[in-house]
């Protein structure tokens, strides 16, 4: 009783095909075996696209607002991620935007206060940062550092190119010509590396002057 | 919000503000109203990247905050409007109309408006003479009175409005100062204020600008430093702080729709029957509201007396052009009285009905050939017809009938209703009527016109990604010619300049602006229909 029917014509079903519109002998269009196709070809083409002036203008408004609105504030760019040192050049280009601040300046008094983010000035050049300092724990700094200096050079075995850079970071521009002078350090005495083993090679090629025959490698 | 207006938001944010907005806002789309750190939270951005772009959002009108839902103490809640982040597919459109009706001044007027969100109206008039001048000659610099007068032309009609009051959250409670009433109403209200809410809507503020426009030289940055200090103090005189004004949308499409209708009725009928119904339109501009079925009824002396001079009909060709236009079968016009020699009033709502009805059937017969529109049509008149019913009155044979069918039918253009016989509903002893109703299909076609100008934007920015090596190449040697021929080169230089692009390369540039004008001027053509079925749909919503 169970498969009656099966392969036999079109199968049995709960309504009348006539009805519906498909009627007997009628061969139905083939059964699909994969989704229909991404582009299927177009059985009519579409009409073409309307042109004049007014058309042609509207185009112009439209890619001029779009190459407009990239240089608008209202653009929101990520910050570029940090690098992994901070190099020199950060000093001097700013031109970067920051996730910290906000390139206008909107009426504050029609936003949430939650939204309140400092505005970005553009000041004229600072070469310098600016940067924090207080004068007491500097000064402490330096007697320490002083203390420590002479310590340094009686035994020979500290490093001095990081006092050099803490120094340089906290002062500022007056302070740094007054710092210079407290520090006169010979360059090779206070280094890591021990100098007889370091051969700077200013003796290496003389010999060969006086061979000119032989081939040098 | 379906899930293709979603995306075209997307893609439009993503344009215009960047890809940190795009992910605020499809979030605020997708998820409703919601507080500054869930959304933080929930899209991973730093919470400073999120409260610029809500800035942005908001400024820009797409985005409104208002008290949490728990009350006064909880905290602000953000909610996006994808009407409004829609709309900038219009925007060429918009700053056309103006200047079209205003002029150039008009046109930098809207412009500006539309790319900064809300200004003042000093900083729009100031902005607005410089860009002027700058594009004037050597010598000659725009007044500023020239751009107030085409300002307070716009604000006159409508085109620009102020900005709504913004209304006071949380502070109210604690607020000691009893004296404000407006305060506590605004924090017991659920709904945000709107723009028309407020009486000074339409009101110029008293400023006397006066000075003209600074013509900006590139290679003067001292004088330009010096003119920026002088700018900012002339802003910080004007009297009109805190009174923004944006751009009224409803305005400009009420003079859309104003347009479709006079156009459709120039194709059907003639000119002056298109005139005449213009001038009804226009004399009923400012007393007919945005969602009026149709306009205030107008007597034919009026109508008389208010055609252009440049149309002189006589009154009994009047009458008969107003007769003519009521017998329509597309009902533009109707009568309403007699009074006056005749009272007569444009049915908006019919007509976008109509014009809507064309817009499908349109559709209809382009993609799926002439006769599957003549069985539209006929389903669209007929409303419920059998399949033998529609193979007589179509006068197609029985079998192309059915397949016409069964693709519309696959489509969804068209709906299959049951009506049973008996009560076990077998199917032997059913009707089966096939039908169309143009308001489920109208809003069918609204989502299709949404993917298209999505999948259009994608194609465009895929194209350009293709050939971004190409069109860089091409940018550099443009910024090179311009500053060889500023420094004033041999044309010697400047041809070898220019074979730095090879042919094949400048074939290449060329189909690729071919193709990416064609795309763009697909969206504005789609915006249009777009536009009609919006209409529509929003007038029959109002009911």
């Amino acid at each position: 009783m169970a498969g009656r029917g099966r392969g036999r014509g079109r199968g049995q079903m709960t309504f009348n095909l006539e009805d519906v519109g498909i009627g007997r002998g009628d061969s139905l269009p083939p059964t699909t075996f994969k989704p229909s196709p991404l582009f299927p070809p177009m059985p009519v083409q579409p009409v073409p696209l309307q042109t004049g002036e007014e058309v042609e203008y509207m185009l112009a408004l439209k890619q001029e607002l779009r190459a407009a609105t990239k240089t608008l504030p209202f653009y929101i760019r990520r910050a570029a991620p940090k690098r992994d040192v901070d190099r020199y050049s950060d000093k001097y280009q700013s031109g970067e935007p920051k996730d910290s601040t906000i390139e206008w300046s909107p009426d504050w008094s029609r936003l949430p206060k939650e939204l309140c983010i400092k505005v970005r000035e553009n000041r004229g050049k600072r070469p310098t940062p600016q940067v924090k300092r207080t004068k007491k724990p500097l000064v402490g700094k330096e007697e320490i550092l002083i203390k420590l200096e002479t310590l340094e050079k009686k035994e020979e075995a500290v490093n001095s190119e990081e006092e050099q850079d803490e120094e340089k970071k906290k002062t500022n521009e007056e302070e740094e010509q007054a710092d210079e002078e407290d520090y006169e350090e010979d360059f090779e005495e206070d280094t890591d590396y021990i100098m007889s083993y370091f051969d700077n090679g200013e003796e290496f090629g003389g010999d060969s002057d006086d061979n000119m025959d032989e081939a040098t490698y | 919000m379906t899930a293709q207006e979603v995306r075209l938001c997307g893609l439009l944010l993503q344009e215009h503000f960047g890809e940190v907005v795009e992910r605020i806002g499809t979030h605020l789309l997708r998820g409703g109203a919601q507080n500054l750190r869930t959304i933080a939270n929930e899209t991973n951005t730093p919470l400073d990247l999120v409260k610029k772009s809500l800035c942005v959002l908001v400024q820009h009108g797409a985005c409104e905050f208002g008290s949490g839902r728990r009350g006064p103490g909880s905290p602000v809640e953000y909610r996006a409007s994808c009407e409004r982040v829609l709309r900038v597919l219009r925007y060429p459109r918009y700053i056309y109309t103006a200047k079209t009706l205003y002029g150039d001044t008009g046109e930098l007027i809207v412009e500006e408006v539309l790319q900064r969100g809300h200004m003042t109206m000093s900083n729009t008039v100031k902005t607005v003479a410089d860009r002027l001048t700058h594009n004037m000659e050597e010598g000659r610099s725009m007044e500023y009175s020239e751009v107030v007068s085409a300002f307070s032309k716009l604000v006159e009609t409508h085109f620009l409005q102020r900005c709504p009051p913004v209304a006071e959250m949380g502070t109210a409670a604690t607020s000691t100062n009893p004296a404000t009433p407006g305060t506590p109403a605004a924090s017991a209200s659920t709904a945000p204020p709107t723009a028309e809410s407020n009486p000074d809507c339409y009101k110029l503020p008293h400023v006397t600008l006066i000075g003209r426009g600074k013509r900006r030289r590139s290679s003067d940055d001292s004088e330009e430093q010096r003119g920026g200090k002088k700018a900012k103090m002339d802003s910080e005189s004007c009297g009109d702080e805190g009174i923004y004004w944006q751009v009224n949308f409803e305005r400009f499409h009420q003079h859309f729709r104003d347009q479709a209708i006079i156009s459709a009725v120039a194709s059907k009928l003639d000119q002056t029957s298109s005139e005449i119904v213009r001038t009804m339109l226009r004399m009923s501009e400012v007393t007919t509201t945005q969602t009026a079925a149709y306009t205030q009824p107008l007597s034919a002396n009026e109508i008389f007396r208010s055609l252009p001079p440049n149309y002189s009909i006589s009154r009994p060709i009047l009458d008969q052009y107003l007769s003519l236009l009521v017998d329509d079968p597309m009902e533009f016009v109707g009568k309403s009285g007699d009074s006056g020699g005749g009272m007569y009033v444009v049915n908006l709502q019919r007509a976008l009905a109509n014009l809507a009805r064309a817009t499908l059937e349109s559709v209809v017969q382009e993609r799926f050939g002439s006769r599957s529109a003549r069985i539209f049509r006929l389903l669209l008149r007929k409303r419920h017809l059998e399949q033998k019913q529609v193979e007589d009155f179509a006068m197609i044979p029985a079998k192309e009938a059915k397949d016409m069918l069964y693709t519309l039918l696959s489509e969804n253009l068209v709906q299959l209703q049951e009506i049973p016989k008996t009560p076990d509903h077998a199917p032997s002893r059913t009707f089966y009527l096939y039908t169309v109703n143009q308001l489920p299909t109208a809003r069918l076609l609204l989502q299709h016109c949404y993917k298209t100008v999505a999948n259009l934007i994608e194609r465009r920015l895929f194209e350009t990604k293709e050939n971004k090596r190409l069109l860089e190449k091409s940018q550099r040697i443009e910024a090179i010619l311009a500053s060889l021929q500023a420094s004033g080169a041999e044309p010697e230089q400047l041809t070898e300049v220019e074979e730095m692009i090879t042919a094949p390369e400048r074939q290449q540039l060329e189909a690729l602006r071919h193709h990416i004008n064609k795309l763009d001027s697909t969206e504005n053509q789609v915006d249009e229909t777009v536009f009609l079925l919006e209409s529509y749909i929003f007038s029959t919503k109002t009911k």
